[in-house]
């Protein structure tokens, strides 16, 4: 198997600088800067826009306390987008294809809600352990479980985001390689594979906009199991 | 008007290391440059009322040439 074709994962630098710091700031140019206009620009206003839907969106199933975390979730919702997005530009580094920005994402955040819920009505969220009307016999399986299942919420958070988006990235590159090294001996058969690209450009794009979605309405969810 | 206060855009070729030399190179100084360059890019292309895909299209193409030249070394085998 071709190895070569995981560099472009790895974590490019020049001159000690690595890159990854930058594709994760410069997102923050491309927001609306504070402006003191009802109606500002047409950019601020279709992020304004799609900022309120994710809001709502996001929102409405917590109840008042839960809304204490809204700029923190919105701000990772659109954080993950524009990260996501940013990188199916050509030559861009996606830092979300790495595990330690995903996970270093996922566990402080589920930590959150954990130690929230545990200290704030600590019987229901043990009670959460044991779904109801499950025989007796079952109950000490079940809260094992259960418990195995809150354990392993953070990890399946971060791995899930970094898988998806790194198998996106690989196929493409797959691809690619495979329509431009048939392009001399058999154009018909590239010309199928570059359909086949163009289909996989938008699956990613819808790919990295659901991956993003789904991370933050998990960490809502359960937000709204411990609140 | 005087030489060091006059906009880059508007100072001739034969001045340009004269303008240089009035330059401040501190790190205040440098930073207020970058300020004032991205205000007047945004004021310019972005915080238009009828703006367009212009404004963003050239930071984002700004980001590809830049992972190009980061990259460069990686994929120029």
């Amino acid at each position: 198997m071709n190895l070569a074709f995981f560099d472009q994962f790895s974590s490019p630098s020049l001159l000690g600088i690595p890159l990854i710091l930058i594709s994760m700031t410069f997102p923050a140019l491309l927001l609306p800067s504070l402006s003191n206009r009802w109606i500002p620009d047409r950019l601020a206003t279709l992020q304004l826009w799609l900022i309120n839907l994710i809001t709502k969106q996001l929102m409405t199933p917590l109840d008042k306390k839960g809304h204490k975390w809204a700029l923190i979730l919105t701000s990772l919702m659109i954080f993950l987008l524009l990260v996501n997005l940013l990188g199916l530009l050509p030559y861009t580094f996606t830092p979300t294809t790495q595990l330690s920005v995903s996970l270093a994402l996922a566990f402080p955040l589920w930590l959150a809600t954990l130690l929230m819920g545990m200290r704030n009505q600590p019987s229901v969220s043990l009670s959460h352990l044991l779904p109801e009307g499950t025989p007796t016999l079952l109950i000490p399986a079940l809260v094992l479980i259960e418990t195995t299942s809150i354990l392993i919420r953070p990890l399946a958070l971060g791995v899930r985001l970094t898988a998806n988006l790194t198998a996106g990235h690989l196929l493409i590159q797959l691809i690619a390689t495979a329509t431009t090294a048939l392009l001399p001996t058999m154009p018909g058969v590239s010309l199928l594979t570059l359909t086949i690209l163009l289909l996989l450009t938008i699956l990613e794009v819808a790919v990295a906009v659901i991956q993003a979605y789904v991370f933050v309405l998990l960490l809502s969810l359960y937000l709204q199991e411990n609140t | 008007g005087p030489l060091s206060e006059r906009p880059l855009m508007e100072v001739r070729l034969g001045e340009l290391h004269t303008w240089i030399s009035t330059c401040n190179f501190s790190p205040q100084g440098l930073l207020g440059a970058v300020q004032k360059a991205w205000s007047s890019y945004c004021a310019k292309y972005i915080h238009v009322r009828q703006g367009g895909p212009a404004g963003i299209s050239m930071l984002l193409a700004g980001y590809c040439l830049l992972s190009y030249g980061w990259n460069y070394q990686h994929f120029s085998k």
